[in-house]
């Protein structure tokens, strides 16, 4: 049987400002090693505010979450960080990457942080993710140099840098053109079929969708479908 | 906390312009701290010295003054009735120094002095045509008073040290000498107060600066008044005595004043307003370039805060992938001090020519005449005090900035795109 990575226990969420809604209403599921799961569903339908809460950035809210069998809402500040930089991988629907530093270095610096291995041994991990993902002749770039494609590509490259339990991705394809997305959704899929890699991926792209093993839709703050 | 350091460093290249405005400004505030300082100081020194250099830190004298004791109440002891009768004036007052031998020996012994020299004023007239001008003459030692008491330094023509070595010779300050229309090598006549003429030759002009002073003073070696005054050649009236610190001046007058017998008055005493302005001048300065400081430490702030409000994204970026708040702090303060240090070495390195450009300007005064250019007093603690206090001002500047860079929510600004 296949272990969680993730799960979900009666997670909810309210925004005070200004008055007091609830947006999440007790969100229950789990995502197995391995899975390769989308959440879709309407504009402000709630997922985007999960997706935040999954990846232990927002800690403001009720429920328990456990990622690689540990729980997380009792977890301080400095020991989600320290859990984001191993186990989650990330990548934002704008890319987000350090615009100073070169393509290599945004790439190396989650494992920098880590410092579970020497520069030498990052820094040719950081080659070897490239590599897979066929960008790895821009790796002395400035990130800035890059096209809206590269650099989601160069991003999608960092979150794999620390071989995390699970990457989460924030609407990757949405500011991207057909072609782009295209090969971000190649890319994803490959991770997902020759690496095992797990995937969480926030979208409204149903073509996107489509080509994941499992859809967990989202409706008003409760999951509709998974 | 290597790769902390790299990260700042990259953010400080990626806005080099930026880094480089706020640099200067540090470097802008040290530069006139360091420079402000050492030129108030040299400035003070100097005013000091206007003082300091030629007056005894104590000196040892008798004065005419009224017997302390009148008979009256020798006779009345009963101290609550008031004494209208003080009969007994100032008379037969000895104005040499008595057993001044022995004084002299003490003072030999004394681990708090640095040196001593003897003097014996007389009131002299001298004669130019058919008109006395009063002035006064004394009888100093002439090395002494020049390694203790800056002698030389205003001794505007000539050589002090000639009037020991040429018998019969006078030093004039420089406006008596232009009224008696005396040059060096000429002869001029003095009268003293018994009537007796003496023939003396200037050797040498002086210049302290206070005019009054100058236009009636006169030195000679002291052999020399001894024997224009007719008085024996252990015949003094004046010790001045200089102490190795000056601010001991005090306990060492009321110490003397009481083994001798002699009245004693130390330099503060003599001179309390000049005591005064020093300090307010000193504070003065260090008012000013603390202010100075503190605006560049403003400058540091405005700037952080600035540039956290540009690198939202990275700091987002940062915690996102796993660095936490206190890292994120790190890298801010890293980029203040690294500013603050920058600049304060820059500013070092500045103020270092601009001391040297202001000890290079002429300055000319009447008072002063062995100053030729501004005075500038560089001392090494001024560096001392302006790196201290970079380091702690650009650490606070940049604290408050980089707090809130800690504190900042990933998801707000991420959400907020």
């Amino acid at each position: 049987m296949a272990e969680p990575i993730l799960v979900a226990k009666d997670i909810r969420k309210s925004f005070t400002d200004p008055v007091e809604v609830e947006i999440l209403h007790g969100i229950n599921f789990s995502v197995q090693k391995g899975e390769f799961a989308s959440i879709i569903g309407k504009s402000g339908c709630g997922k985007s505010t999960l997706l935040y809460i999954l990846s232990t950035m927002d800690t403001d809210y009720k429920g328990e979450l456990w990622i690689d069998g540990e729980e997380m809402s009792k977890k301080s500040e400095k020991e989600l960080a320290r859990v984001r930089n191993k186990k989650i991988g990330f990548v934002f629907q704008f890319h987000y990457l350090l615009n100073e530093f070169s393509v290599l270095k945004n790439v190396m610096l989650p494992a920098l942080k880590l410092n579970e291995l020497s520069e030498e041994e990052i820094k040719e991990n950081a080659l070897k993710k490239l590599e897979v993902l066929g960008i790895r002749n821009l790796a002395d770039k400035p990130a800035n140099q890059l096209s809206g494609g590269q650099k989601q590509r160069v991003a999608i490259a960092r979150s794999l840098i620390n071989n995390p339990a699970i990457i989460m991705a924030d609407e990757p394809t949405g500011n991207l053109d057909t072609a782009n997305s295209r090969i971000v959704y190649e890319t994803f899929k490959e991770l997902s079929e020759l690496f095992q890699q797990t995937l969480l991926v926030v979208t409204h792209d149903p073509s996107f969708a489509e080509g994941t093993t499992r859809i967990i839709e989202m409706e008003d703050g409760n999951i509709i479908r998974h | 906390m290597k790769l902390l350091l790299q990260i700042a460093l990259t953010l400080l290249r990626a806005r080099l312009k930026q880094t480089i405005v706020a640099a200067v400004g540090v470097t802008f505030g040290i530069t006139m701290f360091v420079t402000l300082l050492s030129f108030m100081s040299g400035l003070n020194k100097m005013l000091d010295g206007l003082i300091g250099n030629r007056t005894a830190h104590v000196r040892l004298y008798n004065e005419i003054k009224v017997s302390a004791k009148q008979p009256i109440k020798l006779a009345y002891p009963d101290t609550s009735a008031h004494h209208f009768i003080s009969s007994v004036k100032a008379s037969n007052a000895r104005l040499e120094i008595y057993n001044a031998n022995k004084i002299l020996q003490t003072l030999d012994k004394d681990e708090r002095v640095l040196g001593y020299s003897r003097r014996l004023s007389s009131q002299v007239f001298f004669n130019t045509g058919a008109s006395d001008i009063t002035g006064f003459l004394s009888g100093i030692d002439p090395e002494k008073e020049v390694s203790y008491f800056h002698f030389e330094d205003y001794i505007t023509l000539g050589n002090a040290i000639d009037v020991k070595q040429i018998p019969n010779s006078i030093i004039l300050g420089k406006p008596l000498a232009e009224t008696l229309m005396a040059e060096i090598g000429d002869v001029v006549q003095v009268t003293t107060p018994n009537g007796e003429r003496f023939q003396l030759k200037v050797v040498a002009l002086y210049q302290s600066g206070i005019a009054d002073y100058d236009k009636t003073q006169s030195f000679a070696s002291l052999s020399t008044v001894q024997k224009v005054t007719g008085k024996g050649n252990a015949y003094i009236t004046d010790i001045q005595v200089k102490l190795k610190d000056i601010l001991m001046a005090p306990k060492v007058a009321k110490e003397y004043g009481g083994i001798f017998d002699l009245d004693a008055i130390d330099i503060q005493a003599a001179n309390s307003q000049f005591e005064t302005g020093t300090q307010v001048r000193t504070i003065i300065s260090y008012a000013v370039g603390i202010t100075l400081l503190i605006v560049a430490g403003f400058g540091i702030y405005n700037i952080l805060n600035m540039m956290i409000y540009e690198k939202m994204d990275t700091i987002a970026i940062l915690k996102a992938t796993g660095f936490a708040g206190r890292d994120v702090k790190r890298v801010f303060l890293m980029i203040s001090v690294i500013i603050g240090l920058v600049g304060c070495a820059a500013g070092l390195v500045f103020s270092v020519l601009l001391t040297t450009a202001i000890s290079k300007i002429p300055f000319n005064s009447a008072a002063v005449p062995t100053v030729k250019t501004f005075p500038v007093d560089m001392n090494p603690i001024y560096f001392v005090i302006a790196l201290v206090f970079t380091f702690a001002t650009t650490w606070f500047a940049g604290w408050f900035p980089a707090r809130k860079a800690s504190k900042i929510d990933p998801v707000i600004i991420i959400r907020g795109k």
